[in-house]
């Protein structure tokens, strides 16, 4: 136990001065934890998760955007030539072959079924109206494909919000929703 | 602080009695009085100074406004036409403070410039170079969060992009820019926090500059030559020689700082910013603040997946890549002569870097469209071939020209050559310090 112990073996100090250095270190970081968790989104931000929409005054070829959650959610009524387009492209063109559609398998691919509403209701697309690059709000019925297009860096995305051509790196997010009615559609 | 000993001695019996209990007057008078600068300081090293006074501009115009500022989304925007409008000088004060921003970040390219030029950076003055860059990192999160805080349409929409970039982070990246923003969209959690931090970080910045000039009068100035001081020929007391010049320094600078403020005071800014944020539409084309444009032009430079890095992360790399790049000057740069004016094919080098740093900036300001996309790819590969093709090769193969044995040697050449200044009165200035 003496200070010079010939011996490399740890001693009972040594334990001591570990043991305490980690509680320590366990401590600061319970301490610090409130200060970070503070900034993570709020109850009030979290309760507004899911809004209820009346699509019924939407003829086809219009549109409407809502807010979620602080971001806006295109809602389209898409005219049977932008339903047409999109089914017409080979899924070989896309830069993003995945649907990004929370209401699918993550796996699933992004034929324009699987973006849209799905069966007998292909004609509704909804989707985040927030850019998959950095987050701006695309134009509407702009760009090369029909579809979509981002003024901030040139994200073209086609009538069925899937991205063609620019930075953009993903389809833009089809949200969690569903038809509670023939004309209400509620998102989250 | 200066190394040598000091020269202060207290003249009165108070002065005697704070000197042994508390020495603050023998630190200042060491340090701005009797401190010795090399002789050979042109005007290009009056830019400390001039940020020092900036800093003090920008904390004093902010404490003001921020009496009369709400840091709410229903009540920013309108808060800040009632400064302009409604509070006593509040439009002298909020443009003082918004050009202020701008003058800052002028001097303070104009301060890294000259430290790249005459080779500031270089041992023993590493540390001096990297808390540069922190305060340079400092500023321009300060700026940001600034510029959100009057809630126009750049400002949200700034900061929607910015903190945008964090998403390009793999797993956590959203998870990220949550905890940035306070939920899911720039709203009214982010307005507060990033006012909480724009009152904070200005303090940060002046506990770093503290460290900066402490570093500084550690290893001395550098000097035009590049040269260490060696005698006491080669330095002049800091007051009244450096005193003076920096004054005259801040008063040029403050005289096109004011002309900014009174007769083009929106020149800088961007004219959407006059329009309240609306989450729900995006401008027609988003820049940022022009002190980030060569930065903006690097991110969207790649446009291209480099193997599992997608474009989005591709071009954050290369955005932070580029400032991160700074950080490691003092050690990419292999040559042992300090100052580019012994360097000819470093100076050559170094206005090519400056002139592609302005055309990014220009590029910046201009659509990822057309032509500007190569360009600004071909200028990002410019910018850092500088750093970590140049700098490393330059320092072994370049041939420096003669270097001058001593500061005081290199000043007696000069202005024997020149236009004749009196030799003796430039050399003989220790009795009035």
């Amino acid at each position: 136990m003496s200070a010079h112990d010939a011996s490399d073996e740890p001693t009972r100090r040594d334990f001591l001065y570990i043991a305490t250095g980690m509680a320590g270190v366990v401590g600061a970081g319970a301490a610090v934890w409130p200060f970070i968790d503070q900034m993570r989104p709020d109850a009030s931000t979290l309760a507004q998760s899911s809004i209820e929409v009346d699509v019924g005054s939407l003829e086809p070829g219009s549109s409407l955007v809502v807010k979620w959650r602080g971001k806006p959610v295109f809602i389209r009524n898409r005219t049977p030539e932008e339903v047409k387009a999109a089914q017409e492209v080979p899924l070989e063109d896309l830069k993003d072959p995945v649907a990004r559609n929370e209401n699918l398998a993550s796996d699933a691919a992004a034929t324009d079924l699987d973006r849209s509403a799905g069966k007998d209701k292909e004609n509704w697309i909804v989707m985040v109206g927030v850019c998959t690059h950095l987050g701006c709000v695309p134009l509407g019925q702009q760009g090369d494909f029909g579809g979509w297009f981002c003024p901030c860096h040139g994200s073209h995305y086609d009538t069925a919000g899937r991205i063609r051509k620019g930075p953009a790196p993903n389809n833009l997010e089809v949200p969690v929703y569903s038809f509670i009615s023939d004309t209400k559609i509620r998102i989250g | 602080m200066s190394g040598g000993h000091s020269t202060y001695t207290p003249k009165t019996g108070i002065e005697r009695w704070i000197d042994a209990r508390m020495p603050l007057p023998r630190l200042v008078h060491d340090s701005f009085v009797s401190y010795p600068v090399p002789r050979n300081l042109n005007y290009a090293y009056t830019f400390g100074g001039i940020l020092s006074i900036m800093l003090v501009v920008q904390i004093l115009t902010g404490i003001v406004l921020a009496m009369h500022y709400a840091s709410d989304t229903r009540l920013a925007f309108d808060s800040v036409e009632k400064v302009m409008r409604d509070v006593n000088s509040g439009w002298l004060l909020r443009y003082m403070h918004a050009n202020g921003a701008s003058f800052f970040f002028i001097a303070v390219y104009i301060h890294i410039f000259r430290g790249l030029y005459y080779g500031s950076y270089k041992a023993p003055r590493e540390l001096l170079w990297i808390l540069g860059c922190i305060i340079y990192l400092l500023m321009m999160a300060t700026g940001f969060m600034g510029y959100v805080l009057p809630w126009g349409q750049m400002s949200g929409w700034g900061a929607t992009v910015i903190t945008g970039f964090f998403t390009a982070i793999p797993l956590v990246g959203e998870w990220i820019q949550q905890l940035l923003l306070g939920g899911f969209a720039v709203d009214n959690p982010t307005l507060n926090r990033f006012f909480s931090l724009h009152y904070l970080l200005p303090f940060m910045i002046a506990g770093v500059v503290v460290l900066h000039v402490w570093a500084l009068h550690v290893t001395g100035q550098t000097n035009p030559t590049g040269i260490e001081v060696k005698s006491k020929t080669d330095t002049l007391p800091f007051t009244p020689y450096a005193t003076i010049k920096d004054a005259f320094g801040m008063i040029v600078f403050l005289f096109v700082f004011a002309y900014f403020i009174f007769y083009m005071p929106n020149y800088l800014g961007h004219p959407d910013n006059y329009t309240q944020f609306n989450s729900l539409k995006t401008p027609a084309h988003i820049v940022p603040e022009w002190y980030f444009l060569p930065f903006y032009a690097i991110l969207r430079a790649v446009t291209f997946n480099i193997g599992p890095i997608n474009s989005k992360l591709g071009g954050v790399i290369a955005m932070f890549g580029a400032i991160a790049v700074l950080f490691v000057v003092p050690w990419l740069d292999t040559s042992k002569v300090r100052s580019a004016v012994y360097r000819p094919w470093y100076k050559l080098f170094f206005w090519i870097f400056a002139a592609n740093a302005i055309f990014l900036g220009w590029l910046g300001s201009k659509p990822a469209e057309g032509w500007y996309i190569p360009a600004m790819q071909v200028s990002t590969i410019l910018y850092f071939a500088f750093f970590l093709v140049v700098m490393p090769l330059l320092g072994l193969i370049e041939t420096p020209k003669r270097l001058p044995n001593s500061i005081t040697e290199a000043v007696l050449e000069k202005n024997k050559g020149g236009s004749g200044h009196p030799v003796g009165a430039a050399a003989s200035p220790q009795t009035m310090g």
